[in-house]
């Protein structure tokens, strides 16, 4: 079974504070709501698993209730870990829970905050996870990286050709990703914050699914401007 | 949700633009799996329109031939993961006289409004037409244009007088073949004849009684009725050999679009007493018509299957690309892209 696991981070502000980005609106509705969408438009998934900070649980829940009621019943809304690892295995306990982690079991990581990811990048992500067991989404570079490592003088200049810049979704093999993880030691936990890398320190394979440019992150006031551009320039056609 | 939108802008560029659809509005979520690039789609990539139509037009997303999986039907109409074909006539009103590809209030995917090339397309579930799960994807692709033809066969039917022992077919390309290959299977009694200028095309239509070049038709040969499917410039001339080779009272029905005004022989059309009427597009029922024919005929599909000239993954803009200028440079057939974007 494929499940969508949509991360909408572990420890976030309380209501009184500054709201979480997932949750501020784009032409009348929150991000998490677009990007739930996009999952919910895939078929493949048995259920969505949306995980987010305790205090935003039924928040979250209203949020479907009110904007995307008719397929609630494939979202669950869950709390989210300390950490983002956490967080994820925390959606493979829910799948557990439900009699439906095996072998087979695929789970579809994406940030929340990207609802500009599209049908091909989901279908490509759950068929390379099926055949490498892990794989990650990737745009190829386009500025030059450049790597220092007492953060002061360049120590290298990797070739650009072989770079390129992580996005999301992340997706895995569930029991494969969930077996590495608990033999970590909480020191490797603590320091491998991304789940693809557990995969590469431990030698196993991890396929690029090709991203899109457009799949933004938004995370700075700057990106929801971009976000809202994309979306509320359209004509009303 | 945020649907991603392939929009041509100027000829040869396309352009990604995001659109926000209602998922609950009544319609029906469908994402487009294989689409089939027409003749008046390329009109618009290569700038051949009229420079005013083409600046009025764009940005807009082409593309009116194709098919998708259901995603979500609020409309319970259909089950996700269901087949189906896209209806592109949109009417805006009901008329009891005038069908719905000839109200002037229609609009027209690819034409008059946003084209098929979408991440996913929401329409009306009466838009929609059901295929066989098992069905030849890449011919069900271009059943708009087969469409057209069962459209114009239906109509010809209410028309022509019923004598019809010789039914004469111009025009040895696409909608040519499609023509001729539903009047075989619509009049199995009629003895269909095919005019063409490509003796090797015509070689392809093993389904017709006889095949002729427009400058080989043997002595006295003559028809009861007759369907023009070339259009372009070479409307005028085959206009001109059918009206000539027509027995009176004949019905000649005009499918070939032509870009300027056509001088016709209108002494010969009075003398004779043609009917002649023209068809353009169609509409739901005949969408219909055509799914049905498929079932009943799944050798109609086999023989489509001759029309497919090439089949292209699209997964980015650039494949896109090779997609249109793979069709300029097509002598005969359909190119269908496997839609992934």
């Amino acid at each position: 079974m494929v499940y969508g696991v949509v991360l909408a981070g572990g420890i976030g502000s309380r209501m009184g504070g500054d709201k979480p980005k997932q949750y501020l609106e784009v032409k009348g509705k929150p991000i998490i709501v677009y990007t739930i969408e996009k999952f919910v438009s895939v078929p493949d998934f048995e259920k969505i698993i949306v995980l987010c900070p305790n205090q935003w649980v039924e928040h979250t829940k209203n949020l479907i209730e009110k904007h995307i009621a008719p397929v609630k019943d494939r979202v669950a809304v869950i709390e989210g870990g300390t950490t983002r690892n956490e967080t994820i295995m925390n959606a493979i306990k829910f799948i557990d829970a439900e009699g439906n982690l095996d072998d087979e079991t695929i789970i579809v990581t994406h940030d929340s905050v990207r609802p500009f990811v599209t049908h091909r990048i989901i279908k490509e992500n759950i068929a390379a996870a099926k055949e490498y067991g892990a794989c990650d989404t990737v745009v190829p570079a386009t500025d030059t990286i450049v790597e220092a490592l007492d953060n002061t003088v360049i120590s290298d200049i990797p070739d650009r050709s072989k770079m390129y810049q992580g996005q999301t979704p992340q997706s895995f093999n569930a029991l494969k990703l969930k077996g590495m993880y608990d033999s970590l030691t909480d020191e490797e936990k603590d320091i491998l914050t991304d789940a693809a890398k557990i995969f590469v320190i431990k030698g196993e394979k991890v396929a690029l699914v090709d991203g899109e440019t457009y799949n933004v992150k938004i995370t700075y006031p700057y990106d929801l401007r971009v976000a809202k551009s994309f979306l509320e320039d359209q004509e009303d056609d | 949700m945020i649907n991603t939108v392939f929009r041509l802008v100027s000829p040869r560029r396309f352009e990604i633009a995001f659109e926000d659809i209602d998922m609950f509005s009544g319609n029906v979520i469908v994402r487009p799996t294989n689409l089939s690039i027409c003749n008046a789609d390329m009109r618009y990539y290569l700038g051949t329109r009229d420079a005013k139509v083409l600046a009025e037009k764009l940005p807009m997303a082409l593309i009116h031939e194709g098919i998708g999986e259901v995603v979500f039907d609020p409309s319970n109409n259909f089950k996700p993961g269901d087949l189906v074909v896209m209806v592109p006539n949109m009417p805006t009103e009901e008329d009891d006289y005038i069908g719905e590809n000839y109200l002037r209030s229609s609009k027209f995917c690819g034409s008059s409004m946003d084209g098929f090339l979408q991440e996913y397309v929401e329409i009306s579930p009466k838009r929609l037409v059901l295929l066989p799960p098992d069905i030849d994807r890449n011919v069900a692709a271009f059943t708009e244009i087969v469409s057209v033809s069962v459209h114009a066969i239906s109509r010809f039917d209410k028309i022509a007088h019923s004598r019809r022992d010789v039914i004469g077919v111009w025009g040895d390309g696409n909608l040519g073949y499609i023509t001729s290959l539903f009047l075989k299977y619509t009049f199995p009694e009629s003895k269909i004849v095919v005019f063409g200028t490509q003796r090797e095309k015509l070689s392809d239509f093993t389904f017709a009684d006889e095949t002729y070049l427009v400058h080989d038709v043997p002595e006295g040969f003559t028809m009861d009725h007759a369907f023009e499917c070339v259009g372009g410039n070479g409307s005028p001339i085959a206009i001109e050999q059918i009206i000539g080779l027509i027995k009176p009272e004949g019905t000649i029905s005009i499918l070939g679009v032509s870009e300027y005004p056509v001088a016709v022989n209108t002494r010969m059309i009075l003398e004779k007493g043609l009917r002649v009427f023209g068809s353009s597009r169609s509409g739901a029922e005949d969408f219909k018509k055509t799914v049905e024919m498929y079932k009943a005929h799944p050798e109609i599909v086999e023989y489509l299957g001759n029309l497919v000239f090439s089949v292209n993954t699209v997964r980015t803009t650039k494949d896109l690309k090779n997609a249109f200028e793979k069709d300029t440079k097509k002598a005969f057939g359909k190119v269908i892209m496997d839609w992934q974007l």
